[in-house]
């Protein structure tokens, strides 16, 4: 077998490994690092397939800035393995989820059946890209030329979904913080 | 891929880990001796000529204590965590041009790259390696199950995950100005002259980028991470013999790699006259670490909330400008 291929098998196998530890685990600590060992292998099949800038991305993004503070939110509240989790949910969700992954494994087995036994390439999967797709270069021409508007609508989204969460953050109004602070002085005083 | 490419590559790496790990060891000799020259100290002198074989006795002694895990701690991140920071601080040095085409006084066939790998996106691999640093830390503090060291984790993820941003930005004025991510490319634009550096072409991107750097590795004077006064010793407090020291060897590669990365991006890299590049390399990067303790010896440490408005209300919008002003400078 060539390193190539060896290469791939290895870092599939270990982003599959991770991703359904991470669903397994109670703790939720660990299933934070399997997470991270998923992405980290993630990131190594999008640098095989030539996209060097995504697999950058994925790792800076994903396991670099969001989920440390997934971690930083989990060690706040000081979350341990054998926290209680709540009641179990309602048979009616229970269904809906049940349903909901049956379709998508049938989907995704239907365009692995359609791809390894027929020559035909399913659509929605390019076909004869050029030697430099998924370089940045590549990838800063569709961003900043095709999908500019797009690009630049998400970030007004995120922005709206900052100043939200600030918004939620915030006390109601001044004599709360007002009557807050009293009280902490008071015990202070105490 | 030939078989000649896997030993040389192999031979390389072993090369740059053994004179990493040794430099990393007489970091610390550096940094006490020169510290105690700064303080009107003489500093270690009793291990061998000028205490030459100190960081060896350190080493020993290290290695030969007991290995002592208390009872309420998280046994596997517990274990995890010096590995989690020593690795990204190793892995930044993948992609540093040490030197120009070298074949080793003839040891290799032919004449071969002075770096590891030349990746097309290095700049980036180095935020993403930079950016798992901060696990180390985060998992050491949590999983401890102690209070210093719960609080010492949350102020470096805190204070890493703030000046990332800036680290970050201040890096993208010189990808604006060289038209490249490849760092080996970064490094031949700036050969010729001195007046090619990129310092002089992006000077606040170099001064953001220098405070940055030393804030990601909670150096003094933003080593609120294990601010003594405090918090014991912060992140690592509950951790002892070779697990401890593997935090103090990745903080001092970490070092290495910041200061690496600022001779790539500003200095020219190992450009330099008359001596080979490896030896120019070497000595600007020991510019910096001479400037590292320097800082230390000189200033006290920042408070907090001081550390935060720092770098959210001053350098992330200075990082702004320079990018704005790089990029206009660029068009015109």
């Amino acid at each position: 077998m060539n390193l190539d291929g060896l290469i791939f098998i290895i870092s599939a196998a270990v982003t599959i490994f991770g991703a359904v530890m991470m669903i397994m685990q109670r703790n939720p600590v660990a299933a934070v690092l399997y997470f991270i060992l998923s992405l980290v292998a993630q990131a190594v099949l999008y640098v095989q397939l030539g996209a060097l800038f995504v697999g950058a991305v994925l790792i800076i993004v994903y396991s670099g800035a969001i989920l440390v503070l997934f971690l930083f939110v989990i060690m706040l509240l000081n979350l341990r393995g054998d926290e209680d989790l709540g009641a179990p949910s309602a048979p009616v969700s229970q269904l809906t989820k049940f349903i909901v992954s049956i379709g998508i494994v049938a989907e995704f087995a239907f365009i692995m059946w359609s791809t390894v036994f027929s020559n035909s390439i399913p659509t929605g999967i390019i076909a004869g890209a050029s030697d430099n797709f998924g370089s940045t270069e590549q990838v800063a021409k569709l961003l900043f030329g095709r999908y500019l508007y797009p690009f630049e609508l998400t970030s007004i989204l995120l922005l709206s979904a900052i100043v939200g969460a600030v918004v939620i953050a915030r006390k109601e109004d001044k004599d709360e913080i007002e009557s807050e602070a009293e009280a902490s002085t008071d015990k202070v005083t105490d | 891929m030939s078989l000649e490419f896997f030993i040389v590559t192999f031979v390389k790496i072993a090369l740059l880990l053994a004179v990493l790990l040794t430099a990393c060891a007489y970091s610390t000799y550096m940094e006490r001796k020169i510290l105690a020259y700064l303080q009107h100290r003489v500093g270690p002198s009793y291990a061998g000529p000028y205490g030459l074989l100190q960081p060896l006795a350190d080493g020993l002694k290290l290695i030969f204590k007991e290995d002592l895990v208390p009872d309420r701690v998280e046994r596997i991140t517990f274990a995890l965590a010096p590995i989690v920071s020593f690795i990204p601080a190793m892995l930044v040095f993948a992609v540093i041009p040490f030197s120009s085409e070298f074949d080793l006084f003839g040891l290799f066939p032919s004449a071969t790259e002075g770096v590891i790998s030349d990746l097309s996106i290095g700049v980036l691999f180095i935020f993403a390696v930079t950016s798992l640093g901060v696990y180390g830390l985060v998992l050491a503090g949590w999983s401890s199950g102690s209070k210093y060291s719960l609080l010492g984790g949350i102020r470096s993820s805190a204070q890493m995950i703030s000046y990332e941003v800036g680290y970050g930005l201040s890096i993208v004025g010189v990808v604006l100005v060289s038209n490249t991510l490849s760092l080996t490319e970064i490094v031949s634009l700036q050969s010729g002259s001195l007046f090619n550096w990129f310092i002089f072409k992006q000077p606040l991107g170099f001064m953001i980028y220098i405070v940055c750097g030393i804030a990601e590795t909670n150096r003094a004077p933003f080593d609120l991470a294990e601010a003594e006064s405090e918090l014991v010793a912060g992140y690592h407090t509950e951790y002892s013999s070779m697990r401890f020291s593997m935090f103090f060897i990745s903080e001092y590669a970490n070092m290495l790699a910041v200061s690496a990365v600022a001779v790539t991006l500003f200095f020219g890299g190992w450009a330099g006259p008359l001596l080979p590049p490896i030896i120019w390399f070497l000595i600007k990067i020991v510019a910096f670490m001479f400037f590292y303790i320097w800082l230390r010896a000189t200033f006290p440490r920042f408070r907090y909330d001081q550390l935060m408005d720092f770098g959210w209300k001053v350098l992330f919008p200075l990082a702004l400008f320079n990018i704005m002003l790089t990029a206009a400078l660029e068009i015109l």
